[in-house]
């Protein structure tokens, strides 16, 4: 948590990026002085009243008067101004916090995020942020606020008596700090088991969904369709057992405001009675304390919120804290220059996924000339594709000596070494824009021509120009428009225009029909012809279209 | 156009009536702790009682506050019980739904959009439940109240309430209008940016792949401060609703102060009310202003209630492809058992209903299609993909229905029977069979629940799954993750298979998979299917029907006749010895499958030979 303050607020000397603890403060001060104006607005108001009891002169009253209008205008005002300074500051340490994140995660991709479960941990990366957002709104400001108000309100307090002002710090604490406690406690059983629930109720309604068709032919749709229901009704118990705590900390909190009336009134009216106070302030003196109590009332959302952004941030900085599989040597040699191809070499080389993790290549020694074609065979699982994530450094290798054009891979920086690869890989991903975007991405300065080139050569032309939008088609999140023949051609036209002097192609014909397939081998064929390619198959491809043959595993 | 409506039935209706009660009840009782203040402030501050005089009326004090703790805790607990019921009424009927609309129609949806409706979509209702109703209904119910209360005090100030209120009211109706549209704009806002950072993370390698990944730092940069800029724009404009609303509630609070203090310097007005006026003003506001903060959660609630009732109100096909037929019940339905397994497609026309995105009329996927299969004969349909194979064997398992033509078994027709009992009939493979989380055995037996596991066995060995069963850590009691993560393609379809042993039915309807699966499994099921396509009979002696949608064209050939499809027609059928041997359109297929086109290979100039590759793995 402290992490995440400095990092946002104190960004330190080095980086030479503004703090914004000036914005911050900012928001807390005018937080406080909302509060305080209707504190001040219903406090006047009753001292208001209670002199008008007494005098006779609306002159005597004027400047209460005054006051009554000064409240009533300037807590409109400050509160629009309170929320658009608090949403301004949070906006701009999101952004802060967003480039930190993906600075500190794109030297990691895709190896250390691929332990774990697919989607998830993106998933999960996106929503800590948006828990982030709540941080500065819900967490940080509030209570700091919420202390200031006590605070005058207190010293206001005493002004009359000290044990006023004792009063009020006091149920203060029990509301503000106390309860939310309390409440955080009580709720952290039914919390983690609803969130459990939840999950087990996704992965039921999953199944259901996805398994319809063969629940109902085997006849099993009532079934499952029971068991969905029970897990249903199990987080609904759940859930109202949090709603027993939420109501139970709500109904204690609104009975701790009146007893603050209550007593600051027994407290009070003694003095009054033995003289020691003016009665004309006997009104003033409950309101002021029951009022100012209404700013520690979002201090119970502020500790569940604590407890989320402690897990968030905690998980977050876990993640960017991770070594990078891959660093780039001190001394960098230049990259190959690349006519024609490059021979790779390809000499005992032994990789796994992590120290733990069995040995997915053990020894895979080959060669391939410059301009020349290669078929990597081999079963599902034999580490084919390992092959692709160690030629483009994702991951790094243990043993071996792999060279491109002569050049050691390790010599080289990632990026030039990512330079000289073009890959097509198996599943490809697919930017929720449009087909265009999508194939620019992999070289900006494209021309158009050398664009349509690219997609007539992995057979999309067609399509694409059958489309009513052509090129500025939308794909969609993932590219989920797409069918998968359409997303790996799209993958091999990126890996055209790359034009990489070495080029990977990953299963290019796995979802194609028998005709389209052969199109798409007479067209790659001269293109192949200019550069040294291999061909990822886990089945045996026709002789005639490569010049020999690896088998893996 | 799918509205927000939700009906409240029975208990669940009777819980939330109780929780506005008690709303309501806690609302009035914060008044009378009001009117009662004011009360004991005036006896001290107005004629001097000593404490032990006023104890009595803060006794009262005391108990209308716990009474009022009581009112808040019972409004929580009943209205979420209430919300409990609703979900759980909301989600049975969701998924009634989606299995009377069948496959046809879940295929068209992407699926997590489905299960987002059915778990988020109807999480979203918790609040809209728990909080925005109470808040809307106490609105209209507690401003009344107090009104009433002001009213019966003192009329003149029940007037300035009777001017601001509804002043603010309509403020706030003509920014609502606006507001509501803003509110959405601004979820829209919050969850773009969230989705584009998604996206980058998600692409992250495909960037580092082409060197693109660093410079993404300044686009988000970039993005994100313009998305915060547009963002605050929107916002801006609802906190100027919140102004409104402040400014209403203070100004009247305000004018009742001093509007009082001038009649009660005159004498006009009594101290004790004056003070009670000033504190009911705030509480006359206070449940419009709860219902401005509780405003969004209705608007995350009614977005997902839309979505529910767009799959709600989609229609079911005429005989629902689900459990519960409502087709009007024939005095004698055949009993599909009795049936002889002769299935005859007579002009079939069948066109996939149209998403429910109401994306545009489909072509059909099926154009007056005729075949037979006798009972007893294993047939494969052939050709490209979209010939309408899968749609064959989508209409025969009931999940689809045919426009026109005649879909009949044994001479009586498909939607003549009973679809609970004709599936009975049926076991399934399908291209993408899913797993359920669950354990293997589990798994096989969702084909038969109360098999026996020597049949379950038997049922595997059959499907060469045994083997790699008998590897898991667990065997046959190895849990399957989400979506049977853990196993290959060809494990998975090889559970299928499994299924299909295991039920014994005397039709199959097998979908072939079109995916790679490695040699191993490929041969290992292309094995089990072609056992498979040599029919045979069921263990109780019926001869078994067996259709595949072949999408390679070696397993074909294992059939009894091959029915060609192109563009949902059948264009031709035979056996394959028959077909092969003539020009038509399996030859056309089969030359194409084959790669056997030597007219199109150029002539090979001299390629290195194959000895340029010095190695492997050993």
């Amino acid at each position: 948590m402290r992490r995440l303050l400095a990092l946002t607020l104190w960004p330190g000397r080095k980086s030479g990026a503004p703090g914004y603890v000036g914005w911050l403060l900012l928001g807390i001060l005018l937080s406080a002085a909302t509060s305080l104006t209707n504190v001040g607005l219903l406090a006047v108001s009753a001292y208001l009243i209670s002199k008008a009891a007494l005098v006779r002169e609306s002159s005597d009253l004027s400047l209460l008067i005054t006051g009554v209008r000064f409240f009533a205008l300037a807590r409109a005002g400050l509160r629009y101004a309170e929320r658009y300074v608090t949403h301004l500051a949070t906006f701009r340490i999101l952004t802060r916090l967003r480039v930190w994140f993906y600075r500190a995660l794109e030297p990691l991709a895709p190896a250390r995020l691929q332990g774990y479960r697919s989607g998830d941990l993106l998933t999960r990366i996106a929503a800590d942020m948006e828990t982030l957002e709540n941080f500065y709104l819900r967490v940080v400001i509030p209570p700091l606020a919420a202390a200031l108000v006590i605070l005058a309100a207190s010293l206001f307090l005493g002004f009359f008596d000290r044990r006023l002002a004792w009063a009020l710090l006091l149920f203060a604490l029990i509301t503000g700090v106390l309860l939310p406690w309390v409440n955080l406690r009580l709720s952290r059983g039914p919390a983690a088991e609803t969130i459990r629930l939840r999950a087990a109720l996704n992965a039921a309604l999953v199944d259901e969904l996805e398994g319809g068709a063969d629940l109902l032919i085997f006849g099993q749709a009532g079934r499952y369709q029971a068991r969905t229901g029970a897990l249903s009704a199990r987080l609904h118990a759940a859930q109202a057992q949090l709603a027993g705590v939420r109501g139970l900390s709500n109904a204690l909190s609104a009975l701790l405001a009146g007893l603050a009336g209550v007593t600051l009134l027994l407290l009070a009216v003694p003095l009054v009675t033995g003289g020691d106070l003016n009665g004309v302030y006997l009104a003033m003196l409950p309101l002021t304390a029951m009022t100012a109590l209404e700013a520690v009332q979002p201090m119970n959302q502020a500790a569940q919120m604590l407890a989320s952004s402690r897990a968030a941030a905690g998980r977050l900085f876990e993640l960017a804290d991770a070594p990078p599989p891959v660093t780039d040597p001190p001394a960098p040699a230049v990259a190959p220059a690349a006519q024609g191809g490059l021979a790779l070499d390809v000499d005992h080389l032994r990789f796994r996924y992590s120290p733990d993790a069995p040995l997915v290549l053990d020894g895979l020694t080959f060669h391939v000339p410059a301009g020349g074609r290669v078929a990597l065979l081999g079963p599902n699982g034999s580490g084919k594709s390992s092959l692709i994530n160690v030629l483009l450094r994702f991951w790094a290798y243990e043993g071996g000596v792999i060279t491109l054009g002569g050049a050691d891979l390790r010599t080289l920086t990632q990026d030039d070494a990512r330079r000289l690869v073009g890959v097509a890989p198996q599943q490809v991903y697919l930017f929720n824009g449009s087909l265009r975007e999508n194939l620019y991405l992999a070289d900006p300065d494209a021309s158009e021509e050398a664009l349509i080139d690219a997609c007539r050569l992995a057979q999309l032309h067609d399509w694409i120009g059958s489309l009513p939008q052509g090129y500025d088609t939308l794909v969609g999140e993932n590219g989920l428009l797409l069918s998968g023949g359409q997303r790996q051609r799209l993958a091999i036209a990126r890996a055209v225009l790359k034009d990489a002097p070495i080029l990977i192609l990953d299963e290019p014909a796995a979802h194609l029909d028998p005709l389209t397939e052969q199109a798409l081998w007479q067209a790659l064929d001269s293109f192949m012809a200019e550069r040294t390619t291999i061909i990822i198959s886990h089945k045996p491809l026709e002789a005639a279209r490569v010049d020999g043959v690896v088998r893996v595993g | 156009m799918p509205r927000e409506r939700l009906s409240i039935r029975g208990p669940a209706r009777r819980l939330l009536f109780g929780a506005t009660a008690a709303g309501f009840g806690a609302g009035a009782l914060l008044a009378g702790q009001s009117v009662l203040l004011s009360l004991i402030i005036d006896r001290v501050f107005r004629r001097g009682w000593d404490p032990a005089r006023i104890a009595p009326l803060l006794g009262w004090v005391i108990g209308l506050l716990l009474l009022r703790a009581l009112c808040l805790w019972l409004q929580e607990i009943w209205a979420q019980r209430a919300a409990g019921q609703v979900k759980s009424a909301l989600r049975t009927q969701l998924t009634d739904h989606l299995y009377a609309l069948g496959p046809a129609y879940t295929r068209t949806q992407r699926s997590g959009d489905l299960v987002n409706a059915a778990v988020e979509g109807v999480e979203a209702l918790d609040a809209y439940l728990t909080q925005f109703l109470p808040a809307r209904y106490l609105a209209g119910l507690l401003p009344l109240f107090i009104l009433l209360l002001v009213f019966l005090l003192d009329p003149w100030t029940s007037l300035i309430l009777l001017f601001t209120g509804p002043m603010l009211i309509l403020l706030l109706a003509l920014i609502g209008g606006r507001a509501e549209a803003l509110t959405r704009q601004r979820f829209a806002e919050l969850s773009w940016m969230s989705a584009f950072f998604l996206d980058l993370l998600r692409g992250l390698p495909t960037l580092k792949l082409f060197g693109r990944s660093r410079e993404q730092a300044e686009t988000i940069e970039e993005i994100s401060r313009a998305y915060g800029k547009s963002t605050l724009e929107v916002l801006a404009t609802a906190f100027q609703s919140s102004l409104v609303m402040e400014w209403a509630a203070t100004a009247a609070t305000a004018m009742v102060a001093l509007e009082t203090s001038l009649r009660l310097m005159n004498g006009v007005l009594p101290f004790e009310r004056a003070l009670a006026l000033l504190l009911l003003t705030p509480e006359f506001f206070l449940p419009l202003r709860q219902f401005a903060v509780k405003y969004h959660m209705g608007a995350a609630g009614k977005a997902a209630l839309e979505r529910i009732n767009q799959v709600l109100e989609t229609p079911a096909p005429a005989a629902p492809a689900g459990t519960h037929s409502a087709a009007p019940r024939f005095d004698s339905r055949p009993d599909p058992q009795q049936l002889p397994m002769r299935i005859r497609f007579e002009g079939v026309t069948l066109r996939y209903p149209p998403g429910a995105d109401g994306g545009e009329e489909r072509p059909p996927a099926l154009r007056c299609l005729s075949f037979t299969a006798e009972a007893g004969q294993s047939v494969a349909l052939v050709g490209a993909s979209g010939a309408g194979k899968s749609t064959v064997i989508n209409a025969l398992a009931g999940f689809v229905l045919p426009q026109s033509g005649q879909l009949s078994v044994g001479g009586v027709p498909l939607a003549r029977l009973e679809m609970e009992a004709w599936r009975r009939q049926i076991a399934w493979m399908p291209q993408q069979p899913h797993l359920f989380h669950g354990t293997v055995a589990d798994n096989i037996r969702l084909a038969r629940p109360d098999a026996a596991p020597e049949e379950l066995v038997s049922a595997a060995q059959s499907a060469h799954a045994h083997e790699f069963i008998t590897q898991l850590p667990q065997g046959y009691e190895t849990r399957l993750g989400e979506g049977g993560a853990g196993l290959s393609g060809g494990q998975r379809q090889r559970l299928a298979l499994a299924r299909v042993f295991l039920k014994d039915a005397p039709l199959v309807l097998l979908d072939e998979i079109t995916a790679n699966l490695d040699e191993e499994s490929e041969a290992l099921v292309r094995g089990t299917l072609e056992t498979l396509l040599r029919a045979g009979r069921t263990g109780d002696g019926r001869p078994r029907t067996v259709l595949l949608a072949a999408h390679r064209l070696e397993l074909a050939r294992a059939a009894d006749r091959i029915v060609v499809m192109d563009r949902g027609r059948a264009v031709q059928s035979g056996p394959h010895g028959q077909l092969a041997s003539v020009d038509g359109p399996y030859r056309a297929l089969l030359r194409a499958y084959t790669g056997d086109c030597a007219d199109q290979d150029a002539p090979d100039e001299v390629r290195p030979s194959a000895d340029l590759v010095t190695g492997g793995v050993p």
